[in-house]
């Protein structure tokens, strides 16, 4: 089929994937608020039978299907017309298969969670697939308008997920964090866009490219446009110095999403950084302004938050710190800002949404789907007595550090090679140091688990593992190993996604700033 | 005229960003990230009178995500202040920021 931008009709068909995921949330949102599923609210803490609310989180898991059906649709269209706000093309599609992915996985890990806690089932869920809808307008965005909805459309929804729990005091206190560092980051994205706007006359990302190329527009509103946006994206995926909201919503959010949205936000913040700073800021010119504030911000996360998760207690907190630190090795792709480097980043993302949401599911397994024994101390011996639980945690702390053999070592090999193409051998080599370092903190994780001795007995009793979160850690492990081991195929794929998405400036410069 | 616009935009913005770094009670913080997106809708205004309509869209948008966000964000504080019957962050201790 051939999407006409000119017409307006097929703008529907060009966002269903997204209009899918609005209208069935809606549905599950006025479906949750009937008296049927009020039931909920009355189950007795402790039992683990499937409630009525169950209901709702299939028909969630539903309609990502059905989004993800119409997304697969989209890869057969064709679009003429290549100023529209709306990208068709396989960056998109490929972002779009992490996010319902990811999605996909919070869902089926939720389950207990949501029983457990008596959260409003419709609400949660709708939530999610709002905040999917929002991520997937970002990755399609060509216009900073498209770029500005979607970021805002998928914040307030994991703003309002992130305080989702109101008996909950951490989470009330996580959501307003969240919400105050969050919305006074949008201020400084937005101030960023107005000024892209003065300078260029558009907010079309091909055409500020084009203008930009042309040597056209102010490079001093220009380069203060490119700080403020840099500021506002580095909130959204937690770069140091931007991450005191980071381990705090980690720590205080509902457990299940946590787990999604430290994946999915941040793919969602990355993705739409390359499509803006690639193909509107791609040009030589101008990449030799942000390159320098990309790899300092870089360095300075991956050297930060490996040594800040080096000193964690609490389990929630040291993966906030680790996803901060996933945060710089993914701006490191950014930084190269070529081909190779791109794909990187979307295999890295892809495995990263993986190991994360499979390391948070034993999470809360662990601290028996509601917020207690989080410390990493209440792992000592876990492996002798749940070893499938244990064997499986160590997979995904293995291709979190990346282990050879995971999909995370080899996500990290292409990062570096990215790397390697541009000339940024000083990134490369903290990039791998900081690798390094990451093993102690994973790695004890293990250590406890296996080698430590327990003082009580019976203390893994009470863990259960839910039908659902089951399927959800089987297919992660499975496709962080099959990555692993054969990674071919979804970087090809990756690879194949990059293509037609627009110029790319990367490679020249090389030295460090 | 424009440039006039512009430096009182600045300004404004600059305000409000001071604001939310100085003030610590979570309303007046949040109503200096409104003054914020409202510097912005100036900039854009004034910048729209060279560059045509395409900026006076964007004001629209801005509206009306700040008002969504200020539904959701107010909500947030009433369930704080629920718990802490105070809204002023520093009180906020169970987190350690």
């Amino acid at each position: 089929m051939i999407i006409d931008f000119s017409r307006q009709l097929h703008y529907v068909w060009a966002l269903l994937p997204e209009i899918i995921l609005c209208v069935s949330g809606m549905v599950i949102l006025v479906v949750g608020v009937t008296g049927k599923y009020r039931e909920a609210h009355l189950a007795v803490e402790g039992e683990l039978e499937p409630g009525r609310s169950d209901d709702l989180g299939w028909l969630a898991l539903l309609s990502l299907l059905a989004a993800a059906v119409a997304n697969a649709w989209l890869y057969g269209v064709t679009e003429v017309g290549v100023n529209s706000m709306i990208a068709v093309d396989r960056f998109r599609l490929f972002s779009n298969w992490i996010f319902l992915l990811a999605a996909v996985l919070g869902i089926l890990i939720s389950f207990a969670y949501v029983y457990r806690q008596r959260l409003q089932a419709g609400e949660f869920y709708a939530l999610i697939l709002f905040a999917t809808a929002g991520m997937m307008f970002m990755a399609g965005a060509r216009d900073l308008i498209v770029v500005f909805l979607g970021l805002e459309v998928m914040s307030i929804a994991v703003y309002a997920l992130t305080a989702f729990n109101r008996r909950d005091r951490k989470s009330a206190e996580a959501g307003l964090k969240y919400f105050l560092l969050g919305a006074f980051s949008t201020g400084f994205l937005l101030y960023g866009i107005a000024l892209v706007y003065g300078a260029t006359g558009s907010t079309n990302v091909a055409v500020i490219g084009e203008i930009i190329s042309s040597g056209e527009g102010s490079r001093s509103l220009l380069s203060a446009a490119i700080a403020l946006l840099t500021i506002g994206f580095a909130f959204k995926v937690s770069a140091i110095p931007f991450h005191m909201w980071t381990p705090d919503v980690y720590e205080g959010a509902p457990a299940p999403v946590t787990a999604w949205m430290s994946a999915a936000v941040k793919a969602a913040g990355f993705v739409a950084f390359l499509r803006v700073f690639m193909v509107g800021f791609g040009d030589h010119s101008i990449y030799a302004l942000w390159y320098p504030i990309l790899w300092w911000l870089a360095a300075i996360t991956m050297v930060g938050a490996n040594l800040i998760a080096l000193v964690q207690t609490n389990i929630k907190r040291m993966l906030a710190y680790s996803s901060i630190a996933h945060a710089g090795y993914l701006l490191v792709a950014i930084a190269a800002a070529n081909e190779t480097a791109a794909a990187g980043m979307l295999f890295y993302l892809l495995v990263y949404t993986l190991m994360n949401i499979g390391a948070f599911a034993i999470v809360m397994s662990v601290s028996h789907h509601s917020e207690e024994r989080l410390y990493i101390d209440d792992y000592v011996g876990l492996g002798w007595s749940q070893p499938l639980l244990g064997v499986l945690l160590t997979v995904f702390l293995l291709s979190l550090a990346g282990f050879p053999g995971t999909g995370g070592f080899m996500g990290k090999i292409y990062l570096l090679l990215g790397a390697a193409e541009s000339d940024l051998w000083t990134l490369s080599v903290i990039l791998v140091l900081t690798t390094v370092v990451s093993y102690w903190y994973y790695l004890r994780i293990a250590w406890v688990m296996w080698m430590k001795n327990p003082e009580v007995t019976g203390q893994y009793d009470r863990i259960t593992v839910p039908l659902p979160m089951r399927f959800a850690l089987l297919v992660s492990v499975g496709l962080i190993l099959y990555i692993g081991i054969l990674p071919s195929g979804a970087l090809e794929f990756a690879r194949a996604s990059i293509e037609g998405l627009g110029t790319f400036g990367g490679g020249l410069l090389g030295q460090a700033p | 005229m424009i440039t006039e616009a512009l430096v009182l935009s600045a300004m404004i913005f600059v305000l409000g960003t001071f604001g939310v770094l100085v003030r610590r009670n979570a309303i007046i913080m949040f109503l200096c990230i409104e003054l914020q997106l409202n510097a912005v809708n100036l900039a854009f205004i004034a910048f729209s009178r060279l560059m045509g309509i395409d900026g006076q869209v964007f004001v629209f948008f801005v509206m009306t995500v700040a008002a969504a966000e200020a539904a959701v964000g107010l909500a947030i504080i009433i369930s704080v202040f629920r718990h802490y019957e105070t809204v002023n962050v520093d009180n906020f201790k169970l987190l350690r920021w």
